[in-house]
């Protein structure tokens, strides 16, 4: 059975929290218990039975009916595991959304049929474009109160392709759904026989997730260096990490950077055993042939496919901290497992995330705006294109007076750099 | 599936759900161990911390885990769960600290309350024993899906000096990278099963071959039935006034303090036959078992946020 990770992002009006609640109650992952609770509050509140309840957590957000954090959600059905992460909808939260896309296998839009595709679904669409959410599924909800009519279904399908090919979205799909009624969630509705795509559960757990990883390019960034030093292993030194791409076999030619030595992986260990052949996202141990000076933070690839090595970046960033971004600023970079200082050099512009206009005069980034940075590190970076790798792509900053995470970054091609 | 991908000639590099949760669960101890000084983690005996042990162990191998391990003991124990905890204690070779919860009332740091449970006053023992060994990263097998108020928690939590959780203001969790810094005298709890399910958690023991304590398999128990509950009779437990001792056969879901963790009328004994049980159960494990949930709507985040684990 797979793992899809997947991420919401809308508001109560949406039915978006109906639509999880349908899921998740449909897939039997709601409780009893968890239900009567929903019920007991709702009646205190004198409202009817809110499954919005079932999904925000804290007190806080109950008080003021919205949900104001990323929730981790959980269900299972025979074919698939999955890992919902269910965000706010509003633009306030963008950086909420940007942190439950950053793991997201799928990104599900919900559309509400009467009001076709609003200022939201575009900034939702664009921030999973933004973060390299291979899938996008459009739930174009509330059917229902448009009389489950297919040209309305049709008339939004063409609008939102048409603005969609103007983004990065490689694999795009449509379901009409009333969450209300549960038309098209688990099962195909009967009211829509004109509709002949799959239902959004059947399609959760059918849409091709292994090719989504980068097979192709191998980087091993070094996590922890594994000497037990005890008798039974007395000369054992590996070096351990998580496969962030391609596939690392024993007796493949491999350098280790920053220094640049070559050698040969002698094995691929793990506690169960060696493995002849390791992919993202194993958690692995990798014996090298030759006593490397190897640490943390160093990266092991393959001779003629090296990440790109360097000092200047350039990244499209969410700023996700009150305290507005400082151009001129210093910050601690996390990129994989290597840490750094970076010091901000421009804001080339700011991204208006519902025009996409770019604004070149922009002074600074505050809370959840979106822009484009170069910045320079103290030391080199081993780095991929955001969109050829999320992993070896990726990086945050660090405030370090309040050592708040202050910003996501996802990174440029240098060769479209300039 | 198509055709192309069950081909022979093409590999299909796929992970099943297991294997990613703790290939995840890995990065995470490996992240910790190298970056903080002080690790310490959380051992009850209970499944997700033994489940939490092995994933440890896996980390490191075949390097002795590098981590001491905690055990806060509310003094209400089930024996047969502190036997386990010894011997598994005594098996890896790791060094133990217990903090006791009957010292802290001894010390007059908290006050006990004859017939509430011990649970909420664990957070303070918790706390000064975190301060007293200077750990900076606490492993806690916490998973999301238990509670609401755990659906908000971050893999890596920011705890301020006084341990508390502010669940307004938490570090945005971006990819894999964790953001673990912080100041002296602050620490960062770390949840490395939060992705897991309870039912992630039982496939894993049967899959693992993973001892737990026997009272999580069925077995006869001297009960009393209270507020709905199964209280298992022990020291802790006598029966009140008009309260009848019935023995059934039961299990238990969770293992916590003797005084409020309730068994389930279960003939589920092996791994496989509990994976069954858990599966088609209607009520979450805590709803079932958990006396000090059933207070309030937020009893959970008011703990947490106290500093609770």
């Amino acid at each position: 059975m797979e793992l899809l990770r997947f991420a919401t992002a809308g508001s109560v009006d949406d039915g978006k929290s109906t639509l999880i609640g349908r899921l998740l109650y449909d897939s039997k992952a709601i409780f009893e218990d968890q239900m009567e609770a929903v019920e007991r509050a709702s009646v205190q509140r004198g409202e009817e039975t809110n499954l919005a309840l079932l999904v925000d957590g804290l007190r806080a957000e109950r008080e003021q009916g919205i949900t104001i954090d990323v929730a981790y959600r959980y269900f299972a059905t025979p074919a698939r595991s999955f890992v919902i992460a269910d965000t706010p909808g509003h633009v306030q939260y963008t950086r909420n959304m940007v942190t439950g896309a950053s793991t997201a296998d799928l990104a599900l839009i919900l559309v509400d049929a009467r009001n076709g595709i609003v200022e939201q679904s575009r900034r939702h669409a664009f921030l999973a474009s933004l973060l390299r959410v291979p899938h996008l599924v459009v739930c174009i909800n509330k059917m229902d109160l448009v009389g489950y009519d297919q040209e309305v279904f049709e008339a939004i399908k063409a609008e939102f392709r048409a603005f969609a090919m103007r983004m990065d979205v490689t694999d795009l799909s449509f379901v009409p759904v009333s969450a209300l009624h549960g038309d098209n969630v688990v099962h195909r509705s009967a009211a829509m026989p004109w509709y002949e795509g799959s239902s959004l559960i059947h399609h959760l757990e059918q849409v091709h997730i292994a090719s989504d990883r980068n097979l192709i390019d191998v980087r091993f960034p070094v996590q922890y260096v594994i000497r037990p030093r005890s008798d039974e292993h007395h000369d054992f030194r590996g070096y351990a990490g998580q496969l962030a791409g391609g596939v690392l076999r024993p007796g493949d030619e491999v350098v280790v950077l920053p220094s640049g030595w070559s050698t040969v992986v002698e094995s691929v260990e793990t506690a169960d055993g060696p493995v002849h052949e390791a992919f993202a996202p194993m958690s692995v141990v990798v014996r090298l042939a030759d006593d490397l000076d190897v640490s943390r933070g160093d990266l092991i690839c393959r001779p003629h496919n090296r990440p790109v090595v360097g000092q200047d970046l350039e990244a499209m960033v969410c700023w996700l901290d009150e305290k507005h971004l400082q151009p001129g600023g210093r910050y601690a970079i996390q990129h994989t497992t290597r840490s750094a200082r970076a010091v901000v050099k421009e804001l080339i512009y700011r991204l208006d995330v519902n025009t996409l206009h770019r604004d070149e005069g922009a002074p600074t980034l505050a809370l959840n705006e979106i822009g484009r940075l170069s910045l320079r590190t103290t030391a080199p970076v081993f780095y991929d294109e955001y969109r050829r790798n999320r992993s070896t792509g990726s990086f945050i900053l660090i405030d370090e007076a309040t050592n708040a995470t202050v910003a996501a970054g996802m990174l440029l091609d240098p060769a479209h750099v300039g | 599936m198509t055709q192309l991908d069950t081909s022979p000639s093409v590999p299909v590099y796929q992970l099943s759900h297991l294997r990613a949760l703790e290939a995840e669960s890995i990065h995470i101890f490996r992240e910790v161990v190298a970056t903080f000084e002080r690790p310490v983690l959380l051992f009850s005996g209970g499944k997700d911390s033994v489940v939490m042990l092995r994933l440890a162990q896996k980390a490191f191998w075949p390097a002795r885990l590098p981590l001491t391990v905690m055990h806060i003991d509310t003094g209400h124990n089930f024996p047969e769960v502190l036997e386990f905890r010894d011997r598994k204690v005594s098996e890896l070779g790791v060094r133990m600290v217990v903090a006791s919860v009957q010292a802290s009332i001894d010390a007059g740091r908290v006050a006990d309350e004859p017939g509430r449970s011990r649970n909420r006053l664990q957070t303070t023992t918790l706390l000064d024993a975190i301060a007293e060994h200077r750990f900076d990263a606490v492993f806690g097998g916490a998973r999301r899906d238990e509670e609401k108020a755990r659906a908000k928690e971050r893999v890596f939590s920011f705890r301020d000096e006084f341990g508390q959780w502010d669940p307004k203001n938490q570090r945005p969790e971006l990819w894999n990278l964790y953001n673990g810094r912080h100041r002296p005298g602050e620490h960062i709890r770390v949840f490395p099963l939060s992705n897991w399910t309870e039912l992630d958690i039982w496939r894993y023991i049967a899959e693992e071959g993973i001892e737990i304590p026997a009272m999580y398999y069925a077995h006869r128990r001297q009960v009393v039935r209270r507020d709905g509950m199964l209280m298992g009779l022990c020291q802790w437990i006598q029966p009140g006034e008009g309260e009848e001792v019935t023995e059934v056969t039961v299990r238990y879901r969770t293992v916590g303090d003797a005084t409020c963790t309730a068994a389930v009328e279960s003939a589920a004994a092996t791994p496989e036959e509990v994976i069954a049980e858990v599966a088609a159960t209607r009520v979450t494990e805590r709803g079932a078992t958990r006396a000090d949930d059933r207070f309030s709507e937020a009893a959970m985040e008011d703990r947490k946020k106290e500093g609770y684990f």
